[in-house]
């Protein structure tokens, strides 16, 4: 280990480690620009140079690795001169657009000017005009505001290995350009716009949408597929307005595909199921939270033969609990993934675009769900489905149907008994467990609509009915229970989880 | 009549012997020359025993850093790994064209320094990096490794040696940043020409991440010299006075100046007979305003600042600049420095490879400024504008691009400030921006 002297304290570090890396270690943030610690080290925005004594010049602190005893100065009146020099040479040419840039308000060059620029501008001369330019894809290129720090050049050569972008022509009046013939069209060509600092690259998507400081944010858990992306859910007036990645070091790195980011539209739907219905022998009549309950426990218990039908995209406590109930009623537990082509990340070891196209595929079969392509095979007459939010093409003549979903599909609606309105993910907490076995936590980014419920708690209230045991009201505690049930999930709690999650021990077949 | 001019009695031609004769052009008149006999001697020879040669002759690299070559051939160790040698023929910077000339007239005396280069660094492969725009040099030197291969010179068994070394010419495209060692590196893989992050230094991860040594044309020209007639021979060519300075450096002369051309001396040579004897100074009825003694990105001289300098190393960073590519560039009386700075700066700006944020627009800032002097339309601030982005523009980026803009600014700022102030209207404080019109906001 090296020790060595950053801003006055004292810092124990790996040998190789950068001094930027170095420096977070004790909370010091060095600014910097085309420095990001899932790329390789540039060193050419220069904006993280920093004093190191002993050594004649300012050093790059990205590109620069940790000395025994060095002593570095972060915010020595020469660094700061530095960097006020960089941020004055970046916005020579960078427009003073911030007023109708996307990017306001999550900017590095505006973060960074406010906190050491200079008050004014000494440039006098017209700025460099260039048109903005449409990569393909999702992206959009707006080269007056690039600042060359070559992030996204870097990603798709390195990371994406699908070298599409370069830096062209030379001095000012070089610009981010496309290869001959090649556009941005990478499943995972969007993750360039978040390495953007600046707004040079944005998503076609979220333009002109939400201005970064109206947004609320909740840290969640990508539902596109099964890899389990930490994501950020960023709403603005309850409306999801867009899905970034979030730092995971063990599943995606700082990334998300295109799949993923894509993912966020089906949450605001409009056309929800928003109160418990009944059926009244005419069709689903409105009822009280209580009434439909009782009906549902009813119904359950006075059916013949029971199926859980869940989808693998609900969280574990509402499988959990599913289960409980299915144990109760001697009901088979079945589940139907969907499934699509892979795209792996080629630059990230065990990063892809998931054939499983379910977040919970894995916690659904540690909780004793089995994958069918056929659900509803072989049901008749006096067989009950509790249809838990699964999508279902047809159902057989005579079976009934318990709805506990976010939505009530038309061909469910002649079948159905008893529909339950529940959250989706982004209205309530929970966790899912990944392809590997990875457990991780999302949390509550909206408010459902209407009388619609946390699922944990709709079915741990129709548990009780039920008579299959009592269950706590909070997420935390159902995943207690869970843990305290279930062995793969053994020790496991919310606490321990955090934000990053925890391993279980998955089934060798599990893994392959 | 030689060439371009006959030989100055009082040059010291070793490197620049043949320039002019045709016939040391190809490989037959290369031999009869004694060609190749030293190659045939050093592959013969343990690679450390003719590092040493060098390494006393006291040999530094011509290019412009002045490393001691043997010193950088001592870097390369038999370690298994393979080896590349460099050479760097990229020769763009303003004012100097030795490279050029060595390459037109001698290639063969090019080809055998660069084998027995390689021999010296255990490489087998030898690159020779010319620039783009230099044809008739591309085609001397690829005619010469083509006669070198055919005779056996080079190739799997060299001289008969048993030892192979091969020589590859590479046509740059015209990127004045390709001739730093790192971006040349980067152009010959295949890349864009940015220059590399430092460490790793070339000698430990280099071309295609190996051991690599990059030596300057002439460096490697003048190697064969000191082989062929040992090290005490080549450090009495130049002035005994200062001993880290040895053996001739070939000068190219331009500008405002009688004789522009190449003028081989012996390091130590004073700069006032050197301009004034060898180069005849300046045009009829003129007089030197400025020297820039080492190519444009030096800071620039007044006469009297050349006065008593002597040429080398440190004799002209005594006198305030650098001796660098030494390409001399004159300017007598008649010139107007406001013009010529922006020229320069305009050039840098035009060349910067776009990676280091102070480089990219700090040049181009400059230029603009610079222009707007020139046309009559700056104002006292801007000078001291000037300056303070020059500070921000030194010592602060990859390679030193950024501070060969900055130099020649500065120094000219300093040393003709007068003719600065001249090209801005008096009570001027505010600038005019082509296309707004105060009146119309």
């Amino acid at each position: 280990m090296v020790t060595l002297t950053i801003e006055g304290r004292e810092v124990i570090v790996a040998p190789g480690t950068s001094l930027l890396e170095a420096a977070k270690t004790v909370g010091v943030l060095v600014p910097h620009y085309c420095y990001h610690p899932s790329l390789p080290v540039a060193g050419v925005c220069r904006m993280c140079l920093v004093e190191v004594e002993k050594f004649p010049k300012l050093a790059p602190a990205c590109a620069t690795t940790v000395g025994e005893g060095q002593v570095v100065h972060v915010h020595s009146e020469k660094a700061r001169e530095a960097r006020k020099g960089v941020l004055e040479f970046l916005l020579i040419n960078h427009p003073l657009d911030c007023p109708i840039c996307d990017q306001a308000g999550e900017c590095e060059l505006q973060d960074y000017t406010f906190a050491e620029g200079r008050k004014d501008s000494r440039y006098m001369e017209p700025k460099r005009f260039n048109p903005m330019e449409d990569f393909g894809g999702d992206v959009v290129y707006v080269p007056n505001r690039c600042i060359l720090c070559t992030r996204c050049v870097r990603f798709m050569d390195v990371v994406a290995q699908d070298p599409v972008l370069c830096v062209a022509e030379r001095g000012d009046r070089a610009y981010i350009g496309k290869f001959e013939g090649q556009d941005l069209t990478s499943p995972w060509a969007s993750n360039v716009v978040d390495l953007c600092p600046v707004g040079a690259l944005l998503s076609k998507d979220f333009l002109n949408k939400a201005r970064a400081w109206e947004l609320d944010r909740a840290a969640s858990i990508c539902t596109g597929c099964s890899q389990g992306c930490n994501v950020m859910v960023e709403t603005r007036d309850g409306v999801v307005v867009r899905i970034r990645p979030r730092p995971n070091a063990a599943v995606n790195q700082h990334f998300a595909c295109e799949v993923g980011r894509m993912h966020y539209r089906w949450m605001n739907r409009r056309d929800r199921l928003e109160v418990p219905m009944v059926s009244d022998g005419q069709g689903l009549a409105l009822a009280t939270w209580d009434a439909a309950l009782t009906a549902a426990a009813s119904e359950i218990a006075s059916a013949g033969r029971v199926t859980v039908l869940a989808s693998p995209a609900l969280p574990n406590e509402a499988l959990f609990l599913l289960q409980r109930i299915g144990a109760h009623v001697g009901a088979s537990l079945v589940m139907t993934v969907p499934r699509g082509p892979e795209a792996p990340l080629p630059g990230v070891t065990d990063l892809a675009l998931r054939a499983e196209r379910a977040p919970n595929h894995t916690g659904a079969e540690l909780l004793g769900f089995t994958d069918v392509s056929s659900p509803m095979a072989g049901l008749g007459a006096n067989d009950l489905v509790i249809v838990a939010d699964a999508a279902v093409a047809s159902v057989p003549a005579g079976v009934r149907v318990i709805v506990v979903g976010t939505v009530l599909d038309a061909t469910l609606a002649g079948a159905t008994i008893v529909a339950l309105p529940v959250c989706n993910v982004a209205e309530e907490d929970g966790t899912f467990t990944n392809l590997r076995g990875r457990v991780q936590r999302f949390l509550q980014a909206k408010a459902p609509p209407v009388q619609a419920r946390p699922t944990y708690r709709v079915l741990g209230a129709l548990a009780e009915a039920l008579g299959a045991g009592a269950y706590p009201p909070l997420a935390a505690d159902v995943f207690a229970s869970l843990a305290a049930a279930v062995p793969a999930f053994a020790g496991l709690s919310y606490r321990g989880l955090g934000l990053q999650g925890a391993d279980v021990t998955l089934p060798a077949e599990a893994t392959t | 009549m030689g060439y371009p001019h006959p030989a100055h009695p009082r040059e010291t031609p070793v490197i620049s012997r043949y320039f002019g004769d045709a016939e040391a052009r190809t490989l037959a008149g290369w031999q009869k020359r004694g060609g190749y006999e030293v190659l045939r001697q050093a592959l013969a020879t343990d690679p450390v025993d003719v590092q040493n040669v060098v390494k006393d002759s006291g040999l530094r690299g011509r290019g412009g850093a002045g490393f001691p070559t043997g010193v950088k051939w001592s870097f390369m160790k038999p370690d298994g790994k393979t080896h590349y040698l460099t050479i760097n023929g990229d020769e763009s910077e303003p004012g100097t064209f030795k490279d050029r000339e060595i390459m037109r007239w001698t290639p063969h005396q090019l080809v055998e320094g660069a084998a027995i280069a390689a021999h010296a660094i255990y490489a087998e492969t030898a690159y020779i990096y010319i620039r783009g725009e230099y044809t008739e040099p591309i085609h001397r030197v690829r005619e010469a490794v083509k006669e070198a291969y055919a005779a056996g010179i080079l190739g799997a068994n060299a001289m008969g040696s048993g030892k192979r070394v091969d020589v590859h010419v590479h046509k740059g495209a015209g990127a004045y940043i390709c001739g730093e060692e790192t971006a040349l590196m980067n152009s010959l893989e295949g890349r864009r020409g940015n220059p590399r992050i430092k460490p790793p230094f070339p000698a430990v991860a280099g071309l295609f991440a190996q051991p690599t040594t990059i030596n300057n044309v002439e460096t490697v020209s003048a190697a064969q010299h000191v082989l062929r007639h040992g090290a005490d021979w080549y450090k009495s060519l130049s002035s005994p006075a200062n001993p880290k300075s040895t053996g001739t450096k070939l000068f190219s002369v331009c500008g405002n100046v009688a004789k522009p051309g190449n003028y081989e001396v012996g390091m130590g040579f004073p700069m006032k007979e050197f301009l004034w004897d060898l180069c005849g100074g300046p045009p009829a009825g003129r007089r030197f305003k400025a020297i820039i003694p080492g190519g444009s990105s030096v800071p620039i001289l007044t006469p009297e600042e050349c006065e008593g300098a002597v040429m080398d190393y440190e004799g002209i960073q005594a006198a305030g600049s650098l001796l660098g590519s030494g390409g001399v560039i004159c300017f007598d009386d008649s010139q107007d420095m406001v013009r010529q700075i922006a020229r320069l700066a305009r050039f840098y700006a035009h060349e910067s490879c776009a990676q280091c944020s102070q480089c990219r627009e700090g040049t181009a800032w400059t230029t603009r400024i610079l222009e707007r002097i020139r046309d009559g339309q700056g104002t006292m601030q801007d000078l001291d504008t000037l300056l303070e982005i020059a500070d921000n523009m030194s010592g602060k980026t990859i390679c030193v691009l950024s501070d060969s803009c900055a130099t020649p600014v500065v120094s000219g700022l300093k040393k003709f400030r007068h003719e600065f102030e001249a090209k801005i209207p008096k009570n001027r404080s505010s600038v005019m921006i082509p296309g707004f019109s105060p009146a119309a906001a």
